[in-house]
């Protein structure tokens, strides 16, 4: 992300958290990732409209507003990586790893990671590259190879809570939610990768473990 | 280098149709490969963890603890607090999990996600095989923290009342509604 373009981003992100956004699923969850491209607001992972499929969603930059995303970007520094266990012993034995660079998004796996942990080493070539789908187009940019399909840009935050009623009740101004809440999370987006993936890649046997990183070159 | 970056490029989005410069079994060169990403930033398994039970002190403590090792480090510390937010009182939830049991669920934050069959956080049968984008995330971890044994307990606590997305998904790829 060009120095300009992020600090319009900060300032933007700056102006929403002011009005009483402080955290919500794990959007700007802690000082070390707050308002940066590594900050990671949800993962969610279902079975695809073809049930044969997994489908993997990473969500960055989150509680931004119409006008934030229209300059908003993925940033090459910034690796997104779904870790996949499928012994149950909580350590990686597949990653999916998403790579910006120059308007793509290069999906590289699922495959063995070189090393389980924090430091992630890109494995191979790229599995799907998909171009970034721009915040003006109508319909979404979607790339398929080899069974994988991939898709990344802007989209609604999905994530939906009466964030502020909860901050009332923890503040001590409200003792329940409203009924009706409203949902704090209205109008905002996220950045996201989404990609669906045959469970005959995965090697489960029936249940997986599964967790998202955000990671940055040195 | 430009030029050359975009010609590898090229060469990589033709190659996902079959061919580039007609010989369709080359792997093109890939702009990534072999790059190290070796400064943690953040991780996230199940909604609401860190951002619920973690303390604000430990917060990037947790983005960098592996889940195999996260349990030694968090059950005791989110046991406390689940205590915190019940004033003491919290005896077992809906699962039947009493306190010690489900922070150490909780602890290790991990999703869990079936590959036989539905894939829901929780929808009264399944539990945990996976995460939807529909998913009442908020109000299961209500339910779960706040209900009691029979998920009755505070009942102006258990639900937010805000029960879907503010846009439609997409029953095809790529599921999530577009931007705003």
């Amino acid at each position: 992300m060009k120095k300009a373009n992020l600090i319009v981003a900060i300032t933007s992100m700056a102006l929403i958290l002011g009005v009483g956004i402080l955290w919500a699923s794990d959007h700007a969850d802690a000082p070390n990732v707050k308002n940066k491209s590594t900050d990671i607001t949800d993962l969610y992972v279902f079975q695809g409209a073809n049930t044969n499929n997994l489908v993997f969603v990473g969500n960055v930059q989150g509680l931004m507003s119409p006008a934030t995303t229209q300059t908003a970007k993925f940033d090459e520094n910034t690796m997104i990586e779904f870790k996949i266990d499928n012994t149950g012993d909580n350590i990686e034995d597949l990653v999916i790893q998403c790579v910006y660079k120059g308007g793509k998004m290069y999906i590289y796996g699922p495959v063995k990671p070189a090393t389980t942990g924090l430091t992630s080493t890109v494995v191979g070539t790229a599995s799907v590259v998909v171009d970034v789908t721009p915040y003006s187009a109508r319909t979404p940019i979607i790339a398929s190879t080899n069974g994988i399909s991939a898709f990344a840009g802007p989209r609604d935050d999905p994530f939906f809570f009466d964030l502020d009623q909860f901050h009332k009740i923890t503040g001590g101004t409200a003792s329940s939610f409203a009924n009706p809440g409203t949902d704090s999370f209205k109008g905002t987006n996220v950045m996201s990768v989404v990609v669906e993936v045959p469970k005959s890649l995965l090697n489960s046997t029936g249940k997986l473990g599964v967790w998202l990183q955000t990671k940055q070159k040195v | 280098m430009k030029k050359s970056l975009y010609i590898i490029g090229f060469c990589t989005l033709t190659f996902t149709f079959g061919a580039c410069s007609g010989t369709d079994d080359t792997i093109p060169s890939d702009p990534n490969t072999g790059a190290v990403f070796a400064v943690a930033g953040d991780q996230v398994g199940r909604p609401g963890i860190a951002t619920v039970f973690v303390a604000a002190a430990d917060k990037d403590n947790f983005n960098v603890t592996i889940p195999s090792v996260m349990n030694a480090a968090y059950q005791a510390k989110f046991e406390a607090q689940l205590q915190a937010y019940n004033g003491g009182g919290f005896t077992s939830n809906i699962l039947t999990l009493n306190a010690a049991a489900f922070t150490g669920v909780l602890a290790t934050d991990v999703l869990g996600v079936s590959t036989t069959g539905k894939t829901t956080y929780y929808d009264g049968t399944n539990v945990l095989t996976g995460r939807a984008l529909a998913d009442d995330v908020i109000d299961v971890s209500l339910i779960l923290i706040f209900g009691g044994p029979a998920g009755t307990s505070n009942p102006g606590l258990t639900s937010d009342h805000v029960d879907s997305n503010d846009k439609a998904f997409l029953t095809s790829f790529p599921y999530e509604a577009a931007p705003w």
